[in-house]
């Protein structure tokens, strides 16, 4: 019991990440319907800006505390949101109105330019970090196992739902988020409103970067190790929680990102760790075949 | 004076498809325009090809002396034209409200009158404010695709088949209201009809369009009185 609790905590803590991450493929889906394939590695970016950032500024001599924290994921933010935005102009936008196909494979070759870029330029190794949150929180005591959040996992949960209520705020409350909507539901009358859809879906790409961001300077802190290939993996994954929470929905997203979390914790905890990324897999496998719409998703209805 | 709105030798096509054929209209400032036609002449192109979907391949187009040709199609909107398309294409997951917001918040118009005025015009919107545009009925659907197209403080409207799967009553209501914003407003608008009776009484000049090319012009009343309109478009025999 204490032992499934304890995974609860951590499976909870590691689907908030993937989380983030899911929301970013289902935006850019459902405004221009294509899987954003590069979304995995601007991930990986936002985690090594994060870490170049906290490298510099312990350089600095400031010591890591909560202010050290916010300023990397600002700054991070930041940069990476540069980075989502270039893709989508430089690899995307210029083959809107082609084939279908064509900005998909425009995207696999983005996510390569993006693994060996950092590869180049950070070098192949793994690079790890110092741990920076440090400390554990007992909560409960049960038949000689202890159940405990980590100020880490703690920090990630609160980072990633303050993150995700600002952006649901920014999505249904702003004229912002309304257009992004209107772009998303019927694109051509949205600029027949006076809507420059080119801008809403720059500015989603900006957004979607920004949040992978977050995600990636939460792994960093996690796990504290990354390479140039850590947004491959994640990204399958938080592709797979936005297919199972139903692509284009972003309530979806979130909810699929902390089953996968939780389901990768359980898996390995009670039957193999080896096989962990198997069991994501067979979930994505399983939810394309039998309820390719997901969770939250509705029935795609063919537009007249 | 010049024209409101000119477009001249106008040519549109979808891929091989043309669609329009070297068209050339003008509506002046405080008319009511209205443009007839058959089912594929090419009436909601005109109106698209207004707002650069599809470009227009050939000729000009120019509102308030200004070339929109080339425009983006925002540009466009933002210069002061306004439409209702065909399908009305409500955002069906936004509220009433929203959709409404939707057309003031691009050109940065207070929306608090058009709102007023959209639940003056239009009370039924009033009742379904917070309710789905998706779920709203056809004819709910027609009268909020009006209203959100008024909400930018248009100077020139376009509405496509306004009367669209309309009661009488309210296609009766919806002219009027037609009327009375080009009576007390100065309200210019270009109106695309398949009810050519009841639109070539309302507008000042009406266009006859047939397989993308203008065959007949003129008044309102000097259209219904010829028998080519009256035998194609009336239904009078
Ligand atoms: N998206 C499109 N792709 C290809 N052809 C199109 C497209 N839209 C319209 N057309 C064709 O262009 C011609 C003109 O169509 P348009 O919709 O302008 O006619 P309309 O006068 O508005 O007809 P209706 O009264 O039925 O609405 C038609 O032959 C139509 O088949
Ligand atoms: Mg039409």
């Amino acid at each position: 019991m204490a032992y499934a609790l304890q995974q609860l905590i951590n499976g909870v803590a590691l689907g908030m990440i993937y989380g983030l991450i899911a929301v970013g493929y289902t935006m850019v889906y459902g405004i221009i319907g294509m899987i954003n394939f590069a979304h995995g590695d601007i991930f990986m970016v936002g985690a090594f800006i994060s870490l170049i950032s906290f490298v510099l500024i312990s350089m600095g001599g400031w010591t890591a505390g909560p202010g050290a924290i916010l300023l990397v994921l600002l700054v991070s933010m930041a940069i990476t949101a540069l980075y989502g935005w270039s893709v989508e102009r430089v690899a995307y936008r210029p083959l809107r109105g082609s084939f279908r196909l064509a900005p998909l494979i425009s995207a696999i070759g983005m996510s390569i330019v993006l693994q060996n870029y950092v590869q180049v330029a950070q070098g192949a190794r793994v690079k790890p970090i110092e741990a920076i949150i440090t400390g554990n929180l007992e909560i409960w005591h049960g038949n000689g196992f202890a159940v405990s959040i980590s100020t880490m996992q703690a920090v990630i949960v609160v980072v990633t739902l303050a993150v995700l209520a600002i952006f649901t705020w920014l999505v249904t409350r702003t004229a912002l988020g309304r257009a992004m909507r209107a772009c998303e539901q019927d694109r051509k009358m949205a600029g027949l409103l006076g809507i420059d859809t080119d801008r809403t879906i720059s500015i989603t790409f900006v957004i979607g970067a920004a949040l992978a961001s977050v995600a990636g300077t939460m792994y960093l802190l996690r796990y504290g190790v990354i390479d140039f290939y850590i947004g491959f993996l994640a990204g399958v994954k938080a592709f797979t929680a936005a297919v199972l929470g139903g692509i284009g929905s972003l309530p979806g997203a979130v909810l699929g990102g902390l089953l996968i979390g939780l389901i990768e914790t359980f898996w390995s905890a009670y039957f193999s760790v080896e096989y962990k990324d198997v069991a994501t897999f067979a979930i994505l496998v399983i939810t394309l075949i039998f309820m390719p719409t997901g969770l939250l998703g509705r029935a795609e209805v063919e537009k007249v | 004076m010049s024209p409101m709105l000119r477009m001249e030798g106008v040519t549109a096509a979808y891929g091989a498809v043309e669609a329009l054929k070297g068209v050339s209209v003008h509506v002046n400032a405080g008319e009511i325009v209205t443009l007839i036609g058959a089912n594929g002449a090419g009436k909601s192109t005109l109106l698209m090809t207004i707002f650069g979907a599809p470009r227009a391949r050939q000729g000009r187009i120019t509102f308030e002396g200004r070339d929109i040709t080339s425009l983006p199609m925002h540009e466009i909107a933002r210069a002061g034209i306004a439409q209702s398309p065909e399908g009305r294409r409500i955002f069906p997951r936004m509220t009433v409200r929203e959709n409404l917001l939707m057309g003031a918040q691009a050109l940065g118009v207070d929306p608090a009158p058009g709102l007023e005025q959209a639940f003056t015009l239009f009370p039924r919107l009033k009742e379904r404010e917070a309710q789905r545009g998706g779920t709203l009925s056809g004819g709910e659907q027609q009268m909020l695709a009006i209203a959100r197209a008024l909400m930018s403080k248009p100077r020139l409207l376009l509405l496509d088949e306004p009367s669209l799967g309309l009661a009488p009553l309210v296609v009766r209501q919806i002219f009027s209201a037609i009327r009375r914003l080009n009576a007390e407003t100065g309200l210019t608008v270009l109106l695309v009809e398949q009810n050519a009776n009841q639109a070539l009484r309302l507008a000042h000049r009406g266009y006859v369009l047939v397989t993308g090319r203008i065959t007949l012009e003129g008044t309102g009343a000097a259209l219904l009185a010829r028998p080519e309109v009256r035998d194609a478009y009336l239904g009078t025999h």
